[in-house]
């Protein structure tokens, strides 16, 4: 993956976390905070954070399109929790600014609060037998999901982690751990 | 499952990185806020600025005011505690906000303890001066720290030297030879586990926030500059001209505090902002930084 640059957008939230991720696994990483930043990525990750602020400055900065043409054209993207809300195209009691490519509709905070915030390990085929340890915080889960939206993971039987072709969210946040095999599942669908 | 881990309350923390947490009192103002790109608010009765006017003893706010600021907004929501009230804390632990400041600019309640935060599933953000106050936080279990700066002034030079002085510190206790470390943190009041996580990051082992004082989204860009992971903004927004535009040209801000060009179009026609005070003009037995121990 040495040729490839990874576009972590840094508008804000945990962005940090994802670059360093990605870093540990040999690729190049470039943070997006403006729209002059985009052209050359050949894949973005979308991080945790604040998801409502996050789609105001991607808003705000024109950026919205431009990604969204570049996914729909088939760029790998990869969004947790805030990332996975942003992808989504219908957000329950919601008309925040997104990106809108993922065929699904998706409820915000709905495993409730941060006191009701929990850890768990998950059984993910895809990422091999052992279980895969998933941080949830004020998490979203997935409550309508097209034809073409596979569901790699569910945690209290909601639909947590999920596959749309070149596009990858999940409602948890792989960056919080040292377990690289998420981010290491979504370099394989770059290849 | 595993619920109020430690993982989960930094955790928290780590998403609100490159933002603005701002105070709030009324729903409309939690609305303003939220719309502006706030990525959490926190519920009070009064800001800063008028409880330092108001002056006799601070509170926690009613739960009325934080109930109903949950309600109108689905960003998180912070309230805080009196210094070492522990039971104000509970209360608003059940109440189901997502945060707790045990914050200097409520009254202490306890003039030798904070709170033991580690059995709350809720959790905490602290203010410091230095790593001595930020690891003593740290090590009685809260998940974040923020500079205390002075509350409600709008000048930001005590939250610059706050974080300067953390940062010195890091810097210092992180080039020390191992022999030395004991006597440093000795010195410096720091409890020595805090002090070794702290060492081996090269950095503090939590987020850390800038506040007390911060006005205008040059105050925001320079606490980013000096290495804090976000602001939180008092009575900056609400006692100036026009909130929401100040509100939204500090969200900006934050996230482009390198970039010039877009720091001078966002500061650009934004009002008044909020009158400030001089901090030699403030009696000692007013300076809300050096409640706390």
């Amino acid at each position: 993956m040495a040729n490839v640059c990874a576009g972590v957008l840094a508008l804000q939230g945990a962005f940090r976390e994802h670059a360093a991720a990605l870093r540990r696994l040999g690729v190049k990483i470039r943070e997006l905070r403006a729209l002059r930043d985009i052209d050359g990525i050949d894949l973005l990750v979308i991080p945790g954070g604040e998801s409502t602020t996050i789609g105001k400055l991607l808003l705000e900065g024109q950026m919205l399109d431009p990604l969204r043409e570049r996914i729909e054209m088939g760029m790998p993207v990869y969004g947790s929790c805030a990332g996975l809300i942003l992808l989504c195209r219908e957000i329950e009691d919601s008309d925040q600014p997104r990106l809108g490519v993922l065929d699904a509709t998706v409820r915000r905070n709905a495993f409730g609060r941060q006191v009701d915030s929990f850890e768990a390990a998950l059984d993910i085929a895809e990422l091999g037998a052992k279980p895969f340890p998933a941080v949830f915080i004020r998490a979203p889960f997935l409550t309508k999901i097209g034809l073409g939206v596979q569901v790699l993971a569910k945690a209290n039987g909601q639909a947590v982690a999920v596959r749309q072709k070149n596009i990858l969210a999940t409602s948890f946040h792989p960056e919080l751990t040292a377990d690289s095999r998420m981010h290491r599942y979504f370099l394989d669908m770059c290849k | 499952m595993k619920q109020g881990t430690m993982r989960v309350k930094t955790g928290l923390a780590e998403m609100l990185k490159g933002g603005v947490i701002m105070d709030v009192t009324t729903p409309e103002q939690a609305k303003i806020a939220e719309k502006a790109g706030a990525c959490a608010v926190m519920a009070l009765e009064r800001v800063p600025a008028d409880i330092r006017a108001a002056g006799g003893v601070a509170r926690m706010a009613d739960p009325t005011i934080i109930k109903k600021i949950m309600e109108v907004v689905s960003i998180p929501v912070m309230a805080k505690a009196r210094i070492g009230h522990f039971v104000e804390a509970r209360i608003l632990e059940a109440l189901g906000v997502d945060y707790i400041d045990e914050s200097e600019v409520l009254t202490p309640a306890d003039d030798r303890f904070h709170i033991d935060k580690r059995g709350f599933t809720v959790p905490f953000v602290c203010g410091c001066r230095n790593l001595g106050e930020a690891l003593r936080r740290i090590a009685e279990g809260a998940a974040m720290i923020r500079t205390k700066g002075e509350p409600g002034t709008g000048n930001v030079v005590e939250a610059v030297r706050h974080c300067r002085q953390v940062m010195d510190e890091i810097r210092m206790l992180c080039a020390l030879p191992e022999d030395e470390v004991p006597n440093f943190v000795k010195e410096c009041g720091a409890p020595l586990e805090a002090a070794l996580a702290t060492r081996k990051k090269g950095r503090l082992p939590v987020v850390n926030f800038a506040a007390g004082g911060i006005a205008t989204p040059a105050d925001a860009a320079i606490m980013m500059h000096l290495g804090c992971d976000g602001v939180f903004v008092g009575s900056g927004i609400f006692k100036s001209a026009d909130p929401a535009k100040r509100a939204r040209a500090i969200v900006q801000a934050v996230t482009n505090y390198k970039d010039y060009a877009t720091l001078a179009e966002i500061s650009r026609d934004l009002g008044e902002a909020m009158p400030g005070m001089e901090i030699a003009n403030i009696a000692p037995a007013e300076r809300m930084q050096d409640r706390g121990w």
